[in-house]
């Protein structure tokens, strides 16, 4: 089920340069969130919704958290948007990630603005998770703190060093791998990154599940028009990121 | 009869707001939000002989006050449409209004002939889909490929056909004539512009398939000057769209002359748009004290 509701900002932060961090009251939707599931919000004055991942699902307070980045106009109009005032969604919308019991191993990875989703995935899974996350550099790194307290194996990469190791988290994968062998890998980030996971969790037959982007109209899986080329016996078929995903078996996708 | 109830070729609907096809798939998705029973009918996803696949993603670029789209027709072919959507759509208490494409002649009747032997309620014969490249607007640009479709459906089919008309055209009012000549019972319009984004870092479309089609309320006085033109020069009815979004432009679509009216692009910014212009009808309605059939064409131009 899936509510279309005016949510209340009850949290605003900015947690790093043009990124913001909310917190928004929507009972409906939190109750049935789940992780890897995203918020369709109103720009107010564009014609599209933005979609944007649920990093956080409170079902007590019935609260939904989400963090973005401003890429372009529509994300600057809900960056303005302040405390006490409310944002237009639609949520929850499509499909999640799969969780396997909390007991299982696995390696979840994010990478830039991909790292929001992972966070609930961590909490999930806890001690039993190894999270690797990749920024830019120090001053593009978020959610540290969240991932910290899952209690789960952490390994932080830059691109250049300034925080935590520096290099990309594909090799802090094959280390990972080197010295464990996970029931599942998660990632989201990228489509270069996401294609190496993928490429690395086939040549393991490690179970991976990805979670992608595509621009979207409708996000409810109406319109057809967030297309993602994916293969089905043999047969190329477009399912809809919308609906379908944003999360897909890796190996079912055929990377462009 | 109440004052937002609206008979269009033939067909009762209790009001006149109908979701666009392609914007609103066959209503699942929407039904969690709102009964589809509120809505005066559905135009469906256009749905040619077989399955096509659509075209590359990505296929949605957003443009000031409206969008492009190049899905290309994605659809899983008549036969599952018949068999799989038509039967729950039927049950749901609004006018279901198929809406067809081809490639060529021989597509359009078999699937029109096919949807004669349905209870579905009317034919939307699409010939102007900006984003498929065989067929599809290729008949909508001359009078005589509008005509031809328009017979060969006619030819085959008692239900009610009504002829989508695409605004890349020079004379719409004369493409609508040349259909209404065949036997059409009615138009619809407009289709979306042709049109293409480009983005300035990459230096490639947006769009996959380069160009696509402009709908949303950028092409909203487009449509109105349209839907005016062609009210004036035929007889049979007109339903109008074209970005429209408040029950203001809905009425400003039925002074031009449309007495039907599809919602698009304005469900993607607000689901419940087709909703929230109902109530605003109604209530327009009721404040005038005047039925909605009282104003369809009575702009009076200078
Ligand atoms: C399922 C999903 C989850 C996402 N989760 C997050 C998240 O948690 N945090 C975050 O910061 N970003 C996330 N994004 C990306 C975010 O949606 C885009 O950055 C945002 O739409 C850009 O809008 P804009 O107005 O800033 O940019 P503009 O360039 O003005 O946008 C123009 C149009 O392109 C679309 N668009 C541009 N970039 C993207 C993109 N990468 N993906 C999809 N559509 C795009 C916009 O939605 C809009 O329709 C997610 C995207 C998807 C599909
Ligand atoms: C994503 C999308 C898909 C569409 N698919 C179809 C289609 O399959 N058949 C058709 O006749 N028109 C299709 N259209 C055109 C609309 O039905 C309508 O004519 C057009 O969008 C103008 O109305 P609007 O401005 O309210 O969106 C589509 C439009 C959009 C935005
Ligand atoms: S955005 Fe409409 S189907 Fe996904």
């Amino acid at each position: 089920m899936k509510y279309a509701c005016l949510a209340p900002i009850i949290r605003k932060t900015n947690i790093a340069k043009g990124i913001w961090d909310m917190e928004i009251l929507c009972p409906d939707a939190a109750r049935e969130a789940v992780p890897g599931q995203f918020v369709d919000i109103l720009a107010e004055g564009y014609t599209l919704r933005r979609p944007i991942s649920i990093c956080g699902i409170d079902r007590d307070k019935g609260t939904l958290r989400i963090v973005f980045e401003v890429r372009g106009k529509g994300t600057a109009v809900i960056a303005q948007k302040e405390v006490g005032s409310s944002l237009d969604i639609i949520a929850p919308l499509g499909h999640g990630f799969d969780l396997l019991d909390t007991d299982k191993r696995a390696v979840i990875i994010g990478g830039g603005i991909g790292t929001p989703p992972m966070v609930p995935l961590a909490q999930h899974y806890g001690a039993n998770a190894s999270v690797i996350f990749g920024f830019r550099d120090a001053r593009a790194v978020i959610l540290k703190e969240d991932i910290e307290r899952t209690g789960a194996d952490m390994i932080l990469c830059t691109d250049d060093g300034t925080a935590g190791r520096k290099g990309f988290v594909t090799d802090a994968l094959d280390e990972v791998l080197k010295a464990l062998r996970p029931d599942i890998i998660y990632a989201c980030g990228p489509m270069v990154m996401l294609r190496r996971i993928a490429e690395r969790a086939a040549k393991d037959d490690i179970r991976c599940q990805i979670s992608l982007e595509e621009r979207m109209a409708c996000g409810v899986g109406a319109c057809l028009g967030c297309a993602c080329v994916t293969k089905q016996d043999d047969k190329t078929v477009y399912k809809h990121v919308c609906k379908n995903g944003p999360v897909f078996d890796a190996k079912e996708v055929v990377f462009a | 009869m109440s004052a937002t109830s609206v008979t269009f070729a033939g067909i009762d609907f209790k009001n006149p707001i109908v979701p666009a096809s392609g914007t609103f798939g066959y209503g699942h998705e929407y039904e969690e939000l709102y009964p589809l029973s509120r809505l005066g009918g559905i135009s469906v996803k256009g749905t040619t002989g077989k399955l096509r696949p659509g075209n590359l993603p990505p296929r949605i670029a957003e443009t000031p006050s409206g969008m492009l789209n190049s899905v290309g027709l994605q659809n899983p072919g008549i036969d599952a449409f018949i068999r799989d959507e038509l039967p729950y759509l039927k049950t749901k208490d609004t006018v279901v209004i198929a809406n067809i494409a081809g490639s060529d002649e021989n597509e359009y009747r078999e699937i029109a002939e096919k949807l004669d032997a349905t209870d579905v309620d009317m034919i939307e014969v699409n010939i102007s889909c900006p984003n498929v490249k065989a067929g599809g607007a290729a008949f909508g640009v001359s009078c005589e490929g509008a005509a031809q479709i328009t017979r060969i459906v006619r030819s085959v089919t008692s239900k009610p056909v009504m002829m989508k008309l695409s605004p890349n055209v020079t004379s719409i009012a004369d493409i609508a004539k040349a259909c209404e000549a065949e036997g059409a019972d009615a138009v619809s319009l407009i289709n979306t512009l042709l049109g293409m984004r480009i983005d300035i870092r990459t230096r490639r479309p947006i769009l996959h398939n380069n160009v696509g089609g402009l709908s949303g309320p950028a092409v909203f006085p487009v449509a109105v000057r349209m839907v005016w033109q062609v009210a004036n020069a035929v007889k049979i009815p007109v339903c109008g769209m074209g970005g429209v979004s408040t029950w203001e432009d809905a009425v400003e679509m039925m002074l031009a002359g449309a007495s039907l009216i599809q919602v698009g692009a304005a469900i993607f910014t607000d689901p419940l748009a087709p909703v929230k212009i109902i109530e605003g009808l109604e209530e327009y309605t009721k404040r005038e004290n005047i039925s909605l059939t009282d104003i369809v064409g009575k702009v009076q131009p200078w």
